[in-house]
């Protein structure tokens, strides 16, 4: 996998290329600032831009629309956003423009390797990932309409699909079976209403719900 | 206390201001009637104190007598009250009485309350000075009318001297038009000199007794007022640079510093993978106690100030607490713009604080938070349908964050009766 990795930080840099490189990945670049990460995917697309939310000049959240900024202009470029806070808002900001090859992830998630790169993965092959504490924070609130009406085991579920997981990791997870998953997916798609034509978006359709936001 | 200056409300404002018209206003006339009352004002205080006194001082062992001196003590707040009416003659400016209000109705209360100020005894010693300046007065201004009146009627005095005098030396003077002329001549050119003098007196008098018998304006005190509330709005200013300031140091320091630590332990934990179990678990114990250090100092730094306010503004900080908040929460926030930082942190700290209240007390289902800027004032409310009884005392960090809203020059407040409603309301300036 070819990973463009803008991050101020110097030690975090080294420390982000080391760990791709524990899979193979390729680090096409790694940049200090927004401006410089958008020139470098220009030049170069890579298959996944690893960026930080705060860059340079401002420190506030540059990162953040330069990702918004790359999914206009590079759409084919997958995004995993890395932030040191849960900020439901930039999770959704970044939902309401994208549906697919998306994540938004906590710094420390970095350090349990694996998973980190397996996430990677998934935002590289179309997958939506979003960090585990957003979607808890998201979950604290107590009246989401339509998502009210779900089972505490159907919660369970959307969560993780929230987190990009698929059927099958979903159902390890809980240790059930795939059909049981399969089932429950199918009761969140009727409770929120989705239609089974929007199959390809439902997914990502229910986790937007999920997330508090109307469905665009 | 400002003069009007196209129209001077006072004697002495005209007379520096605009000596020429001073001629054509009636200053001239009301200083000279402020003169002439003096004395027989003096007089009538006088004979009363006197009275007073001695049939007091007689009657003493009666009692009555008691009273009598305790009238002339006060005979001096009398005296001064007439004089505050009596300064209006010269300037038109608010003359306030020194004293106190009675803290409660009754004869006896004022008399107390009175008897127990220094104002009182103050008045009662300018009397005798009243009186003497009374004195002064009256004789100035009765010498200056008597020359002025004496020197503008030559002429008909000449008519009427002419009859008495047959002396042939004074026929010539009298008959002398010329000169009776340049006497009448003298006449108004000392009319108008004693204009000036009485005029210029009577104010430099009044000026005394204003100082003396008025309450003075807290003209000094309110500019102090004013000079505390910005050099406290200054300290909350740089307060505000300064947790700004520690956020992002603590965020481009401590906070990459330990993500890069979690990412060596991580790593550290994978060339273990086939290692001793021992050496395992201690890494994973390490990576957990990093993760959870990291996750202590962004608790802590999100309590300087949240990111998403930083970034984004209070709209979008309030509008993540309301989403975060366990009662529902409506908004209605109209906040084009930012506002200056020190504003937007005191509001998102007050309404994060209200809404952390109504979850805890208010036992509400549903709450709203409308903030809107207008006019250089933001206002922010939160509502909710709650059981009420809420209060600042109770509200724990509200008495902070209203320090910190007034040091702003705003104000929070709290209506929260039993039964409910809770309205927590909020006013910041916020410039235009």
């Amino acid at each position: 996998m070819r990973v463009v990795i803008a991050e101020d930080s110097a030690l975090l840099r080294e420390g982000l290329a080391e760990i791709l490189a524990r899979r193979d990945n390729e680090v096409v670049a790694a940049v200090g600032d927004a401006e410089a990460l958008l020139s470098s995917v220009s030049a170069n697309p890579p298959d996944v831009a690893l960026v930080d939310v705060r860059l340079p000049p401002g420190y506030r959240d540059e990162g953040l629309r330069a990702a918004l900024r790359l999914r206009r202009d590079h759409p084919e470029v997958g995004i995993l956003v890395l932030s040191q806070y849960v900020e439901p808002t930039y999770a959704t900001e970044l939902l309401e423009v994208a549906t697919s090859s998306l994540g938004y992830l906590l710094k420390d998630r970095v350090g349990d390797v694996l998973d980190f790169l397996d996430a990677l993965e998934r935002v590289a092959s179309g997958g939506v990932v979003i960090d585990p504490a957003v979607v808890r924070q998201l979950l604290a609130r107590r009246s989401r309409e339509p998502v009210d009406q779900l089972t505490g085991r159907e919660r369970e579920v959307l969560a993780m699909m929230a987190e990009g997981r698929s059927n099958g990791a979903i159902a390890r997870r809980l240790v059930v079976t795939e059909a049981a998953v399969a089932k429950h997916v199918g009761n969140i798609f009727g409770k929120l209403g989705l239609e089974p034509a929007e199959e390809d978006h439902r997914r990502v359709l229910a986790v937007l719900a999920y997330l508090g936001r109307r469905t665009p | 206390m400002s003069h009007d200056r196209a129209a001077p409300a006072t004697a002495w404002g005209t007379l520096r201001a605009n000596p020429g018209r001073l001629l054509g206003s009636s200053w001239p006339w009301r200083s000279l009637a402020y003169l002439l009352l003096g004395l027989p004002l003096g007089l009538v205080w006088l004979v009363a104190t006197a009275t007073a006194l001695g049939i007091g001082i007689v009657t003493a062992p009666l009692g009555v007598g008691l009273l009598l001196l305790a009238c002339a003590a006060l005979s001096g707040v009398a005296l001064a009250a007439v004089e505050r009416r009596r300064l209006h003659l010269v300037d038109s400016l608010p003359a306030p009485s020194p004293h106190r209000a009675p803290e409660a109705p009754g004869a006896w209360t004022w008399l107390t309350c009175r008897l127990r100020e220094v104002a009182t005894w103050r008045e009662l010693a300018c009397a005798p000075l009243f009186c003497a300046l009374g004195l002064v007065d009256f004789a100035l201004a009765v010498m200056l009318v008597a020359l002025v009146v004496g020197l503008l009627s030559a002429p008909l005095q000449a008519l009427v001297l002419s009859h008495f005098h047959q002396n042939a030396a004074w026929q010539g003077i009298l008959r002398d038009g010329g000169s009776l002329l340049a006497v009448s001549v003298l006449g108004l050119w000392a009319a108008a000199g004693s204009a000036y003098l009485l005029t210029a007196w009577a104010a430099l008098e009044a000026g005394l007794f204003r100082r003396l018998l008025v309450r003075p304006a807290d003209g000094g005190l309110s500019a102090r007022i004013v000079e505390l509330t910005e050099s406290r709005a200054r300290i909350v200013d740089a307060y505000e640079v300064e947790r700004r300031r520690m956020e992002r140091d603590l965020h481009d320091g401590v906070q990459q510093r330990l993500a890069a630590l979690i990412m060596t332990i991580g790593l550290a934990g994978l060339e273990l993978t086939d290692g001793p179990a021992a050496a395992r678990n201690l890494i994973a114990r390490a990576h957990d106690e990093a993760r959870k250090t990291l996750q202590e100092l962004r608790d802590l730094v999100r309590g300087i100030v949240p990111s998403v306010l930083a970034d984004r503004g209070l709209e979008a900080a309030v509008t993540d607490v309301a989403e975060r908040s366990l009662v529902p929460v409506q908004l209605d926030l109209d906040l084009p713009g930012r506002l200056p930082d020190p504003v937007e942190s005191a509001a998102y700290f007050v309404v994060c604080e209200g809404l952390a209240n109504v979850a805890k007390h208010s036992r509400a289902t549903t709450a709203a938070v409308a903030a809107r800027r207008a006019g250089g004032t933001l206002t922010v409310e939160i509502r909710d349908d709650g059981v009420g009884g809420a209060s600042a005392g109770g509200g724990g960090g509200l008495v902070g964050l209203a320090d910190r809203v007034a040091a702003l020059g705003g104000l929070i407040r709290l209506s929260s009766p039993p039964g409910g409603p809770s309205v927590l309301h909020v006013e910041i300036p916020c410039g235009s």
